[in-house]
């Protein structure tokens, strides 16, 4: 179940026998949004804690070994975000600092460094689980964490479909291209909006196509229970050692 | 691992809202352990009839019957395990993220354990010849491995019938040789909906032609084959330069 093969859902995983690689993927989903959480209800001011949060997440992508260009590439995920914490500074009201010669809302760079400190480290948590979890890896954890399992059927048939879903958009746009279609200007968008709706339809054909299969083979209304149970160890470790620098932190300073 | 014969008696079908019947009075006996060729044209109601072995059609006039059992809605899920059905579109029927999953999906639904159920998928796997793929993720399966997987999953069920709707679609030509020896090679009961009439000549001793929802053409496959005129009527066609005396 490597990465590559061209798959668009596969390919955030990067094939490795770190031990982050190794531990088992419900403690790797509850260690990341332990985590997360952990850095995401730390007060901004209190900068040693995303200091610690910031050396914890450097440390886990050196020792999962993801190349650092891998990483900054996939960061560029929170670029949006970033955009707007550049603005708040200069719209910003309350006590003005001077940076640089130009005058700056205090609160305002406060605000900022909050938001690009937390997306920062939450993408790169999300990344490193993302890199060293294949997809099937993490629907078995999520099922694993009793995550109702309609919901993760609904996931799995996603991931399942996505790519035919992608190559058949691509087909079509092929088909439009070949026929000189070369959108410029808005009121030229009515083929791709026409054909967003014919990739619905198909899309809801291919559903009752599969849905049918199902049936075909047993299918009762309820997704047969198919973990595999192969992987009972328990890491839970793991579930610990990860947030735990970034509480400590966080709880000393309130003592 | 048993077979069993097929009788199908004036089955009729009108899609909702339609006048056209899909069906009308459609009837074939097939004995158990034949492998029997479906020909016919587009619309002609083949996909219909294979919809109805299955049960995924209500029925609304005739009878089926497999082996001792009548189609009917205390029977179904006993219908569908003993029939196997392979549709068209690999993609529809290869639906879990696994190779793995998808062929235990059918024995799980029928309630086999966890730990028989290893076995039963790796049997599967083995007899279509696909067990290296079994940890693969379908999407990433050529066009002859999925069609080889989507059989596996019903060979799971240990069925006593096999309904395969165009097999052969999308297969080149080496995918399509193996397909043969694969049918060929399993014991049930085989009914082989087609439009490649060599794939029929090759593997099914017996074809019926359907046409207008109906069997209008029954006998052994060379003989079939070689009826110009029946052809012609059914818009079947056989390959260029293809002759069925010959083969």
């Amino acid at each position: 179940m490597g990465g590559g093969h061209g798959s668009s859902v596969d390919r955030l995983h990067l094939a490795g026998d770190t031990i982050i690689h190794r531990l088992a993927p419900h403690v790797k989903i509850v260690a990341t949004f332990a985590f997360v959480i952990s850095v995401a209800i730390s007060p901004r001011q209190r900068v040693e804690v995303f200091a610690v949060a910031f050396a914890c997440v450097l440390t886990l992508i050196m020792v999962a070994r993801i190349p650092l260009r891998v990483w900054l590439a996939r960061c560029a995920v929170i670029l949006p975000f970033m955009t707007m914490a550049v603005l708040v500074p200069f719209v910003g009201g309350g006590e003005q600092t001077e940076v640089l010669g130009v005058s700056l809302s205090t609160d305002g760079l406060w605000a900022a460094f909050n938001i690009a400190a937390k997306a920062l480290i939450g993408a790169s948590a999300s990344i490193v689980l993302a890199a060293t979890t294949p997809v099937t890896g993490l629907l078995e954890g999520f099922a694993r964490l009793r995550v109702p399992r309609v919901l993760i059927s609904i996931v799995a048939f996603m991931i399942r479909y996505l790519d035919l879903l992608v190559a058949q958009l691509g087909r079509m746009r092929t088909a439009m291209v070949a026929r000189a279609h070369d959108p410029r200007w808005l009121w030229q968008a009515k083929p791709i909006a026409s054909s967003a709706g014919a990739l619905f339809v198909r899309s809801y054909e291919r559903g009752e196509r599969v849905h049918q299969a199902m049936l075909a083979r047993g299918y009762t209304g309820v997704m047969p229970d198919l973990v595999e149970q192969s992987r009972p160890r328990s890491d839970w470790w793991a579930a610990i050692v990860v947030p735990a620098p970034v509480v400590a932190v966080l709880v000393l300073g309130l003592l | 691992m048993s077979c069993a014969p097929l009788s199908v008696d004036g089955l009729c079908f009108t899609y909702p809202g339609e006048h056209h019947r899909a069906l009308d009075g459609f009837g074939l006996q097939v004995a158990a352990g034949e492998r029997v060729a479906v020909l016919g044209p587009n619309g002609s109601g083949k996909t219909t009839f294979v919809m109805h072995l299955n049960g995924l059609h209500q029925l609304q006039q005739g009878a089926i019957t497999i082996g001792d059992l009548e189609m009917c809605d205390d029977n179904l899920a006993e219908i569908r395990r003993r029939v196997g059905a392979v549709f068209q579109d690999a993609d529809d029927q290869l639906f879990m993220p696994s190779v793995r999953a998808d062929v235990a999906f059918g024995p799980a639904n029928l309630g086999v354990p966890k730990a028989e159920r290893d076995a039963i998928v790796e049997r599967a796997l083995t007899q279509v010849g696909a067990m290296d793929l079994i940890d693969r993720t379908p999407h990433h399966l050529s066009g002859g491995e999925k069609r080889r997987v989507a059989i596996a999953t019903v060979l799971a069920m240990d069925p006593h019938m096999l309904v395969l709707d165009e097999p052969t679609s999308g297969l080149d030509p080496f995918g399509r040789r193996e397909l043969a020896d694969l049918l060929v090679s399993l014991p049930q009961t085989q009914l082989v909906v087609t439009h490649d009439l060599p794939f029929a000549l090759q593997i099914c001793p017996r074809s019926v032609v359907v046409s207008g929802g109906r069997v209008v053409a029954d006998g052994p496959t060379a003989e079939v084959l070689a009826d110009t005129a029946l052809l012609e009527e059914n818009r079947l066609e056989l390959p260029y330069g293809f002759d069925p005396s010959r083969v």
